[in-house]
């Protein structure tokens, strides 16, 4: 569907709040334009997504059409142990995007 | 004369009437674009009745955007994020896009700091709002009036 970009830092020390940047390419098409004859163009837009750590989830966000093209969202966790952080992007098609990062606790 | 006054008057009427039937009515067609009052109904609809105080929300947008298709934002609460004491959600509304919401946000005490960004569209300019909610069930918000001088949704493709 679409390419994504993440970044998690590759080490951490435990308990260190770290921070996690995401991107994801997608024309967040709102349903309220039209093209070049006036035929309105169907909305098409990200209205979820999820990140969760070892299975966990630790931050969810639904997204409107006033989310910008492109969504770019970034927000924080505790660092609590080595592993995985999956990143999981849901469209109005149903169609999924995911992503995922590995990080080391200290 | 006598005779001819009731009939002029009824004309009369009825062509002031007509007048101001075709001056109102192009204000009665609803233009695609959220109210105020309309922000206000999805605050409730998401948040319930409680009540919203000000305060411990910062919502970091500029006040001056030039391009609304894509104006960085973030939000950022007060809290210990500890097991009792965290941050639950973080809704943000807008006033006139053509829909009231534009992101709400579901963390807890594993995010260790209540801060998050995005990049969003502002329609015009108008005010912004984002209303946490606290694991206590308490409601703090923060406004901003934002000024955009390149509005979003208007460009034809």
């Amino acid at each position: 569907m679409a390419r994504t970009l993440v970044n998690v830092p590759r080490k951490a020390k435990r308990g260190q709040v770290v921070e996690i940047k995401t991107l994801i390419s997608h024309v967040m098409e709102t349903g309220y334009r039209r093209n070049e004859t006036g035929v309105a163009i169907p909305r098409d837009i990200i209205n979820l997504f999820v990140c969760t750590y070892n299975g966990a989830e630790i931050f969810r966000a639904d997204l409107h059409q006033a989310i910008a093209a492109n969504p770019f969202i970034t927000f924080f966790t505790v660092a609590t142990e080595s592993g995985t952080l999956e990143f999981r992007w849901t469209d109005d098609n149903g169609q999924v995007e995911t992503a995922s990062a590995k990080i080391v606790v200290e | 004369m006598t005779d001819d006054s009731p009939s002029l008057v009824t004309r009369r009427a009825a062509l002031v009437g007509l007048a101001s039937a075709t001056v109102f009515e192009p204000l009665l067609v609803r233009r695609a674009e959220a109210t105020p009052e309309m922000m206000k109904a999805a605050i409730r609809r998401v948040i319930g009745e409680s009540p919203v105080r000000a305060g411990k929300v910062t919502l970091d947008i500029p006040p001056l955007v030039e391009n609304g298709n894509t104006i960085a934002m973030s939000v950022s609460v007060e809290s210990s994020m500890t097991e009792t004491d965290y941050v639950k959600a973080i809704h943000v509304f807008n006033e006139k896009n053509p829909q009231p919401d534009i992101i709400s946000v579901h963390l807890g005490p594993r995010a260790g700091k209540a801060t998050f960004s995005t990049r969003i569209r502002l329609a015009d300019s108008q005010n912004v709002v984002a209303i946490a909610e606290l694991s206590d069930g308490s409601l703090w918000s923060d406004t901003v009036e934002v000024i955009v001088t390149l509005a979003a949704c208007l460009e034809y493709n």
